[in-house]
């Protein structure tokens, strides 16, 4: 058991290394820019006295390490800095009521975990039962109507799916609302309801590559020498696949989702925009387009840290499943 | 909340209904292997194919469901040309190509038929288009279909968008932009990520650590997040300039798609490097380049294929979703992804005046279309490629 706790500890090490790292290069990708912030607040017009004024009071003079370590020391107690959006030049001289990055961030953040949340929940049993079926009733009919579906849905774009499901779900039978208006206190089956169709979006997407998996998975172990003694017994292929071949496909296929919930991270940005959730992802998108700085800075650390985790989860779970990675040479 | 009860009301139905049919077969044939033999699952399987068969029916008679009707006739459409296009080509051609189309799955004829057609467009549609990509016509908001009482003009059989730009001719120069510059995207990535992932393969030690660390790092934020952060990087730096931002725009994804290949590259490069006639190479007195381009890189041919078309479709599909965000592909030049944004609304008309609403949808699966293609003609190479019979 020594080993396993190493071997872990060992993961999340390198995790938190990659983590510091990836900070590092997206400070450093922010910080390459020309001109400075305090330009960027203040625009064009600005006084060369006002900008001078500017740069002392968010330490723009202080060398890069030093506003590194200031920032991620900000950074790991939740305070993210000011967004440059909400900011003016009255809120850096003397007013408290400023508006911080963690501030704007901390709502949508919940938000788009309950899209995750809501998505994984329909994504997952869905994808492991249709992957079984697959490998069930590999290469008849189903398997191959299958196959050319989840192709289609996964090399198709996430909007052209969210279009799609808008037009069938939204315009030509208005079952489920086409926006999703989410506010703060909200009725859980109201705010169910207009969550759905983005969820239901980005279920197509990670539900094809999910059983695809599954069904490889599955497929993989088929032809193995105990499977054979197994159906040589007599018993019903269902039987089959779901005593005797699942426990032994379980590794790759929790690999396979944990892996599918960080792709999930990059389809939420396009799914947000395009139904107007206010989740983290459309926030991202319209600080992006403004050059939010402080903004795209603290959710790029967000994404990179979520996806980081998911792949560390990945990881540590297929060493836990796999008795040949927990016992090293 | 009636929608989700009939749903499930169906399922009970149909699952009632598999069991029924499967016993009246056994009473009926006394019997026979065919019934007594069948699983649950296949009983089930029936039903459930016949409902939909019946449903498909019952829509396509259905007077609203226009929509459905034409996707019925563009799959329909679309498999009789995949399946001509393979009867042609097995019976015209050298020989290797007729063997090779005798044994292609329709999927991979259907993609191969769908890159030509694109590659066509993409090629020639400076002469293909009737109108200029940025040209701005008399005409704002004309309704597709070309139908005067429609409100559609015979000048502009797809109409024309908000400002008045005509729509048959931007998808047509869209096909240019956005394919055009996804493929120079893809190549520089192969170039970069190839080159360096064979590099690291044949000096290994500190080059191989220095590079495979440094694409570790950049392979652990996700790539559109980054591309995200770069672009706003990239357009404080372009200031304005929009042919520059796309220029830049190339740069980045490239850099950022180059890790993937690298991966591979090194990966594929390490097994080869190995090899007796490597050494013999080096024993010979050859330089760097020689090993890497004329020594590596034929043996490395294979593998890097099916992976050049796998990373043509996530750069394209990025570069049409940073486009579709507002960031990608500048205004002058019509792409697909900015299309679908502008035109998106439009969708919203789609009870009343269903050919409105088709143009964000063509704009989208014109994206959906060549992606999906690719992925079939990879999925075709691979299964041919690893003798997977199952």
């Amino acid at each position: 058991m020594s080993t396993v706790l190493r071997i872990i500890l060992q993961r999340l090490a390198l995790g938190l290394l990659t983590l510091v790292i990836v900070s590092i290069v997206i400070f450093a990708a922010v910080n390459s820019l020309p001109g400075d912030f305090a330009q960027a607040i203040l625009g064009q017009a600005a006084t060369p006295e006002a900008v001078a004024a500017i740069r002392t009071q968010i330490g723009l003079d202080d060398p890069p390490v030093t506003r590194y370590m200031l920032w991620l020391y900000g950074a790991v107690q939740g305070d993210l800095g000011i967004s440059f959006a909400q900011a003016n030049f009255t809120t850096f001289t003397g007013s408290s009521n400023n508006v911080t990055v963690a501030d704007q961030i901390a709502p949508r953040f919940a938000n788009t975990m309950f899209l995750a949340g809501v998505t994984a929940a329909i994504a997952v049993p869905l994808a492991v039962t249709l992957g079984i079926l697959a490998a069930l009733y590999r290469n008849s009919v189903f398997d191959r109507a299958a196959n050319i579906f989840t192709l289609s849905s996964i090399s198709s774009p996430e909007f052209f799916v969210a279009y799609v499901l808008i037009l069938f779900l939204a315009v030509l039978n208005p079952i489920l609302p086409s926006l999703s208006n989410i506010y703060a206190d909200m009725a859980m089956g109201a705010r169910l309801k207009a969550t759905l169709l983005p969820a239901l979006t980005l279920t197509l997407v990670v539900t094809a590559h999910m059983m695809r998996m599954t069904r490889a998975a599955i497929i993989n172990l088929l032809a193995s020498p105990y499977i054979e003694m197994a159906r040589l017994k007599g018993i019903s292929p269902l039987r089959v696949i779901l005593r005797h071949a699942l426990p032994n496909a379980l590794a790759p296929i929790i690999n396979v989702i944990a892996l599918n919930l960080a792709y999930l991270i990059t389809g939420v940005v396009v799914v947000e925009v395009v139904f107007v959730y206010p989740g983290i992802g459309q926030l991202f998108v319209d600080s992006v387009k403004i050059r939010d700085i402080p903004v795209v800075q603290a959710c790029c650390l967000i994404f990179a840290a979520a996806y980081i985790l998911l792949n560390l989860t990945a990881d540590i779970l297929s060493i836990l499943s796999n008795p040949r990675l927990r016992h090293p040479k | 909340m009636s929608v989700w009860l009939w749903i499930v009301l169906a399922f009970v139905g149909m699952g009632v209904l598999a069991w029924v049919g499967r016993r009246v077969g056994q009473m009926a044939t006394s019997n026979a292997p065919r019934f007594r033999d069948m699983p649950y699952g296949v009983a089930f399987g029936y039903v459930f194919a016949a409902a939909c068969i019946l449903g498909g029916i019952w829509l396509w008679f259905l007077p609203g469901a226009v929509f459905f009707r034409w996707a019925v006739q563009g799959f329909v459409l679309f498999a009789i040309a995949a399946f001509v296009f393979r009867l042609v080509f097995r019976h015209v051609g050298t020989a290797a190509t007729k063997r090779l189309f005798r044994a292609m799955p329709l999927t991979a004829a259907f993609g191969i038929l769908v890159i030509i057609i694109y590659a066509v467009l993409a090629i020639f549609a400076g002469a293909i288009a009737p109108y200029g990509q940025s040209e701005i016509l008399g005409a704002a908001n004309v309704v597709p279909g070309g139908d005067p009482a429609m409100g559609g003009n015979p000048l502009y059989p797809l109409g024309t968008d908000q400002i008045g730009r005509d729509i048959l001719s931007r998808l047509i120069y869209g096909a240019q932009n956005t394919v055009g510059i996804a493929f120079v995207t893809t190549l520089i990535a192969f170039f970069l990520g190839g080159s360096l992932g064979f590099l690291a393969a044949t000096v290994g030690g500190w080059l191989d650590q220095l590079l495979s660390r440094a694409v570790d790092v950049l392979m652990a934020i996700p790539s559109l997040i980054f591309s995200l952060l770069l672009m706003t990087i990239a357009s404080v730096w372009a200031d304005g300039e929009k042919a520059l931002l796309t220029v830049y725009m190339i740069l980045i994804i490239a850099v950022i798609d180059s890790t993937r290949v690298f991966r591979l590259a090194r990966a594929v490069g390490t097994g080869i490097v190995v090899m007796d006639y490597i050494e013999a190479a080096r024993l010979r007195g050859e330089g760097m380049g020689w090993i890497v381009f004329r020594e590596i890189l034929p043996n490395a041919m294979a593998p890097l294929l099916a992976e050049f078309g796998l990373r043509f479709c996530f750069v394209f599909l990025t570069i049409a979703s940073l486009s579709f965000l507002g960031v990608g592909i500048q205004p002058p030049l019509a792409d697909w992804g900015t299309m679908v944004r502008d035109l998106g609304p439009f969708i919203n008309f789609a009870a009343f005046a269903p050919l409105v609403a088709t143009a964000p949808l063509m704009a989208a699966g014109a994206i959906a279309l060549l992606t999906v293609a690719v992925n079939f003609v990879v999925d075709w190479m691979l299964q041919k490629s690893s003798g997977l019979k199952e």
